[in-house]
């Protein structure tokens, strides 16, 4: 099912005497293909759990439309939408047994719905199956691990054949083992069932991991939509380069000078047809290589191994934060030295406009 | 007993002591006061060990009425209380405006005084010769001959004490089932109303389950509370309450001991005991009924 926003607002009213309106979702455009995997990717209070909120119908916008294929449904109570949520927590109802759960909305359909008891159950089964808890039917919810529970969550919103999933940041109760493992899984159970699926989440190593295509959301408005190599490889401005990345996006504030990137005094890189002007350097810790002819010179404090590559970390008086980082292969260090200097990858270094951060292409 | 054994009990003494002094003793006094025949106060001796006691309590048709009273209030009160305070309770969790006040004012009769309480249902239910009170205003006004309901046949009577006990009881478990509802995740809510469940199967199936424990708590100290109701009738009805038909088994105990027939402890200790093990019965009762279908939830 193709899911499409268009120009989707949701506006709070302000409370309280001081209180000022808040616009949590702001003129959302967007589209997606059916049987895709959406991650909405930002930092809390950008908007991305409301938006969810939206699509579910738990919360109405202020305007925009939404529709599932071809259908409007804006205007449709949660209850007519037919989509499945996992909640952040699961929701599992405490007193009722894992079979119970993913019976339940079985259980809600009327009319000319209703299944026979078989059917009920045949269908509950297919979908523990699909998230390989069939042994765990009689358990209570309180009985199982978080993994566990978050199978049983997806087989509870697959069972009735949602039009769409939506995931509520569904990894952030698991540790980090089963995060890992866990989202291979929603990965499977994603392209096994073709649901269009949606999910939220601040993680963005999650969300670049399992997506489609990412949404980068901050504070109500859509920064950049792509797939998640295309968005990390080509940020459209300093936010999404910065927010994408780990170890994050080293930023420098530098400037251009007859056609070169000077940082500090050294100048780095060509910059091609650019006019002289300030400018904020984002520079990925893969961009750098080092070379003992390289024209940007760090001060070395410390290597971090981190087995295959390492981490140098190094510091830079044009630097924004008080350390830059490099990863670079294990063999290429030496760590005893007291500055390094660095050749750069042209494509691994962005440019942003110092005060809107956005991008400067040359 | 080692050292640190010791210094234990001698942290629990104190709290020993007083459940001793005051709860301990007076149990078994009492129960050793119940077969004692032919006790005498005055000379504190009595002329034999046996079931007399019980069996005079039992044939007094005082007692008997006592017993037939406080039935029916426990029967009447503890299931409209508590499902009045349900449905209230239920009702101040779906509204947003002025629902403190509401709150406030189904929870002031918890903090007015019993008598106070009894004197403003004399004026709605008491005839005097001025006026026949409030409630046969109401009836007349409707067509239907006026009841005395201080004085007036039983089952008049019986209705007053019901519903001021209902009254009296129902702030205490709207408080404790508005704080049960309000702590229910809201995000159980949510997932039902996504997976389209209707308004009654979302409160039969979530709402009532995660509220049981309070729910059970509720009416098992509803039961107590009930048949160790005493006050309300001497508020309603004074304190010759033998003779006007309304005594509680609390009432009678406290007559045998203290009232104008009373000097009786042996008659009076034998009803506190049938009393205790009514209590305990149905207490046992509903245990192992709620055991089946009450969620604990960790």
């Amino acid at each position: 099912m193709k899911v499409t926003l268009e120009h989707l607002t949701k506006t709070f009213p302000a409370r309280g005497k001081k209180g000022r309106e808040v616009t949590a979702v702001n003129d959302f455009t967007f589209e997606i293909p059916d049987g895709q995997l959406v991650g909405l990717l930002g930092p809390s209070g950008c908007g991305k759990s409301t938006t969810l909120h939206l699509l579910c119908g738990l919360q109405m916008p202020t305007a925009g439309r939404i529709y599932f294929g071809d259908e409007d449904v804006t205007q449709l109570p949660a209850e007519k939408r037919g989509v499945g949520m996992v909640f952040q927590n699961y929701a599992l109802y405490p007193h009722l047994t894992v079979l119970q759960n993913i019976l339940f909305p079985l259980q809600n359909l009327k009319g000319a719905d209703k299944l026979s008891k078989e059917e009920m159950n045949r269908r509950a089964n297919e979908a523990a199956g699909l998230v390989q808890i069939g042994e765990l039917m009689e358990r209570k919810p309180g009985e199982l691990s978080g993994g566990q529970q978050q199978r049983v969550a997806i087989a509870r919103a697959l069972v009735k054949m949602p039009r769409i999933l939506l995931m509520d940041e569904p990894l952030s109760n698991l540790d980090a083992r089963l995060r890992l493992q866990t989202r291979e899984e929603i990965r499977r159970i994603q392209k096994e069932t073709g649901i269009t699926t949606v999910f939220v989440t601040h993680d963005q190593e999650e969300a670049m991991s399992i997506s489609d295509r990412i949404v980068v959301m901050k504070e109500g408005l859509i920064q950049q939509i792509g797939r998640p190599q295309e968005v990390y490889d080509d940020p459209a401005n300093q936010f999404v380069a910065q927010f994408l990345g780990n170890p994050p996006i080293n930023l420098f504030s530098g400037r251009i000078r007859g056609g070169k990137l000077l940082i500090g005094e050294e100048a780095v890189l060509e910059a091609g047809a650019l006019p002289d002007r300030e400018v904020s350097v984002g520079i990925r810790p893969e961009g750098f290589v080092p070379d003992p002819q390289g024209p940007f010179t760090c001060a070395l404090s410390g290597v971090e191994v981190m087995g295959r590559e390492v981490s140098m970390v190094c510091t830079h008086q044009a630097a924004a934060a008080p350390t830059v980082r490099a990863i670079v292969g294990a063999d290429q260090v030496e760590a005893k030295a007291a500055s390094v200097r660095f050749r750069l990858k042209p494509e691994k270094v962005f440019l942003f406009d110092r005060e809107t951060g956005e991008r400067i292409y040359g | 007993m080692d050292k640190k054994n010791a210094k234990g009990w001698l942290y629990v003494l104190p709290a020993l002591l007083f459940l001793g002094a005051f709860l301990v003793y007076p149990l078994v006094d009492v129960l050793i006061y119940s077969v004692e025949e032919g006790f005498n106060f005055a000379s504190q001796t009595y002329s034999g060990v046996g079931g007399y006691n019980y069996a005079y309590v039992l044939r007094d048709p005082y007692f008997i009425q006592a017993i037939k009273n406080t039935f029916i209030l426990v029967a009447v009160t503890v299931p409209v209380s508590t499902g009045l305070a349900l449905l209230i309770s239920v009702g101040l969790s779906s509204i947003s405006k002025l629902r403190e006040l509401y709150q406030t004012v189904f929870f002031l009769p918890y903090v007015t005084n019993t008598l106070a309480v009894g004197l403003v249902f004399m004026i709605l239910f008491k005839s005097t010769p001025y006026t026949d009170g409030l409630a046969n205003l109401v009836l007349i006004w409707f067509g239907i001959a006026p009841v005395d309901f201080i004085d007036g046949p039983y089952w008049a009577k019986m209705t007053v004490l019901c519903l001021y006990t209902v009254w009296v009881v129902m702030p205490f478990k709207i408080l404790i089932l508005t704080s049960a509802l309000a702590s229910v995740n809201r995000d159980y809510y949510n997932a039902a109303r996504i997976d389209g469940t209707s308004s009654l199967r979302i409160f039969t199936r979530i709402t009532l389950p995660m509220i049981s424990p309070s729910l059970v708590y509720l009416i098992i100290t509803g039961f107590i509370g009930a048949f160790k109701a005493y006050s309300d009738a001497v508020a309603l009805f004074g304190t010759n309450l033998n003779a006007a038909g309304m005594n509680t088994i609390v009432g009678y105990v406290y007559d045998m001991l203290y009232g104008s027939s009373g000097g009786y402890p042996s008659y009076a200790s034998a009803a506190a005991v049938i009393l205790f093990a009514i209590v305990l019965t149905i207490t046992c009762a509903n245990l192992l009924i709620s055991r089946r279908h009450v969620q604990y939830l960790s």
